[in-house]
């Protein structure tokens, strides 16, 4: 049994080492919580294309509240319940245990993953179950073990099996660029292009049901917004209005699309019904008015405008006149992007203090407390996304001259980065829970 | 008064910069206007004259020499968070509007840029208020508005990559595209 698993567990390394990205954690926490997962034993012929406790330890490790325990360094490698001693575990100072095996379904070319997590303290199995699907199912599968373990002991739910858009820009040659929209897990795996053009793709963002995505292409050489179905790749052209078509924002309903237009002259929000198309102007001013985000009730929208002289961050209620504007930023020199946490209180967004300070940070301001906390300290970091269970913030930054994507935690205590193969990356939108 | 005088210093550079560039050929392009500090007229002026070894000064007027080297220069760059265009391209810029005026036939876009410095949304409206600037400036001095589109491009499309001052300030810029 140890041997054949020692086998299995080799080839399964040589196997991840090839994966084309990987989460590299550049700060955790002091304390992270030790939680072992033993390799999991695979029952049936042939080599499975994913490591399934791998994927666990790489979603605990990335969020950087856990460090698991090589298996290098294990008594015994339980793959159920009547194999576990809690004493070989309690010895190794582990607070959790996760064990599990894997076979091939009776009758079928799926395969099904049994998983038992314990309380090592407790003496205690916390969960347990199968679960079925098809061999490239099996990195879902990780996640959603993920997920039940982060919750169990978090008490928060995890966000391992949401995704991310992006988009990626490729110099291919002097004045030849070529743009994506991509779609990946939220790890940066299982990346797929949804769109490629040679002119500029802009502002990704998801549907509140995870259907649809829409976007802004400049593919007819001007800025025009689209939706697109994710699962047909079915799309259409929501605007075509004069000058600036920007920023769409789906409505927490999903029933809307807040956008930017100049068609009058200069950048105003504006609100358009996806079913009726009927188009509602929002704001009304002679400055620059753009990204807007929806309250999470849905009454209200932030965005920011440079009314005052410099870009500062504003809410107004749909329905209500300009004069009703009420602006939410002050001790900034710009503060931009707005976005309400699901709390509804905290504000994330994008903060330069002061105009001798050159930086763009991500940072949070509580409406209520009114409180800053920046979150990181590199300096061209921008279009924040928030986790849809609100723990974590993907944006955009500089490394090395190149885009990539990171990621901090609200308290800022812990970060990861989503290194890239090729490509400047940008403009990350964090999808919603899709269940 | 003193603004006669610095026309007919440039009017020299230009004679003279035509009669060095007669014997060195050199490449066209615009490049010259991105060292900010010289005046982007004589740096034009060079470019231009190299690019037409074939007319001898005796064919066209000075102020026809003047118009072809001002229509030259296609890419007029900004400071940092400034939407204004600045004060030593309005000749050009008039240039561009009377040879639009001249040629109703003529259409060209202006493409509005901005460094990447700042969110993506707001860079998008800066290029497109820079663009409007320079809109309005030839509208002013003749040209239809029928004849120009303005699209902005934020910071999605730089003339220059990387995080130095340099590429930043080439890519804060207005292009006038002919179409």
């Amino acid at each position: 049994m140890i041997s054949r698993l020692s086998v299995l567990l080799l080839l399964l390394v040589s196997i991840s080492a090839r994966a084309e990205l990987s989460i590299q954690i550049t700060q955790g926490v002091d304390n992270p919580i030790p939680i072992a997962v033993v390799p999991f034993a695979w029952e049936g012929s042939g080599v499975l294309s994913e490591d399934v406790a791998d994927i666990v330890i790489n979603d605990l490790e990335q969020v950087g509240e856990f460090l698991s325990l090589s298996p290098g360094n294990m008594l015994s490698l339980p793959s159920e319940e009547n194999e576990v001693f809690f004493r070989d575990w309690r010895i190794l100072a582990q607070d959790y245990l996760l064990v599990g095996k894997i076979d091939r379904a009776p009758g079928s070319q799926l395969v099904q993953v049994q998983y038992e997590f314990f309380d090592i303290n407790r003496e205690m199995k916390l969960a347990g179950e199968v679960l079925t699907g098809s061999v490239t199912q099996l990195r879902d599968i990780g996640h959603e073990i993920s997920n039940v373990v982060y919750e169990l002991v978090t008490g928060t739910r995890g966000a391992f099996t949401t995704q991310i858009l992006y988009i990626v820009s490729e110099e291919l040659g002097p004045g030849n660029t070529t743009y994506r929209l991509e779609k990946s897990d939220y790890d940066g795996q299982r990346a797929q292009v949804l769109l490629e053009s040679g002119e500029p793709i802009m502002s990704p963002n998801w549907s509140p049901n995870g259907e649809d995505i829409a976007y802004v292409s400049f593919e007819t050489t001007l800025p025009r917004i689209y939706v697109q179905n994710i699962a047909t790749g079915q799309r259409r052209q929501i605007t075509n209005y004069p000058n600036i078509n920007s920023s769409p924002v789906f409505s927490p309903d999903g029933s809307k699309l807040a956008m930017v237009l100049s068609k009058d002259g200069n950048p105003e929000i504006y609100v358009q019904d996806l079913v009726s198309n009927e188009l509602i102007r929002v704001t009304n001013h002679p400055s620059i008015d753009t990204e807007p985000s929806w309250t999470v009730d849905g009454r209200s929208l932030v965005f920011m405008s440079d009314r005052t002289g410099q870009p500062q961050i504003y809410q107004m209620e749909l329905g209500a006149s300009d004069l009703y504007v009420e602006r939410l930023t002050f001790d900034c020199f710009q503060c931009m992007k707005g976005n309400f946490l699901p709390d509804g209180v905290n504000l994330v967004h994008v903060r330069r203090e002061t105009r001798q300070d050159p930086n763009y940070q991500i940072a949070i301001y509580n409406v209520e407390t009114l409180r800053v906390i920046t979150l990181t300290d590199t300096s061209l970091d921008e279009s924040p996304s928030v986790a849809p269970n609100g723990s974590m913030i993907m944006y955009a930054t500089k490394f090395a001259g190149r885009g990539v994507l990171d990621a901090v935690s609200i308290d800022g205590r812990v970060k990861f980065r989503l290194p890239s193969s090729q490509g400047d990356v940008r403009e990350p939108s964090w999808s919603p829970f899709f269940n | 008064m003193g603004k006669q005088r610095n026309h007919f210093l440039k009017v020299g550079l230009v004679i003279s910069l035509f009669a060095l560039a007669a014997c060195s050929s050199t490449s066209e392009t615009d490049d010259g206007a991105d060292s900010g500090a010289s005046s982007s007229a004589s740096s034009n002026s060079g470019s231009s004259a190299s690019s037409r070894p074939g007319s001898g000064s005796g064919q066209l007027t000075q102020e026809q020499i003047r118009a072809q080297n001002a229509l030259r220069q296609t890419v007029f760059y900004f400071d940092f968070d400034i939407a204004e265009f600045k004060a030593e391209d309005r000749d050009t810029l008039t240039y561009h509007a009377r040879d639009l005026a001249a040629n109703a036939n003529k259409r060209v876009r202006l493409e509005g840029h901005a460094d990447e410095r700042g969110t993506r949304e707001y860079n998008l409206a800066l290029g497109e208020r820079r663009a409007n600037g320079i809109l309005n400036y030839l509208i002013v001095n003749g040209a239809s508005r029928s004849q120009i589109e303005v699209v902005s491009y934020g910071e999605e499309r730089p003339a220059q990559s990387g995080q130095t001052e340099s590429a930043y300030s080439r890519n804060r810029r207005v292009e006038i595209v002919a179409r």
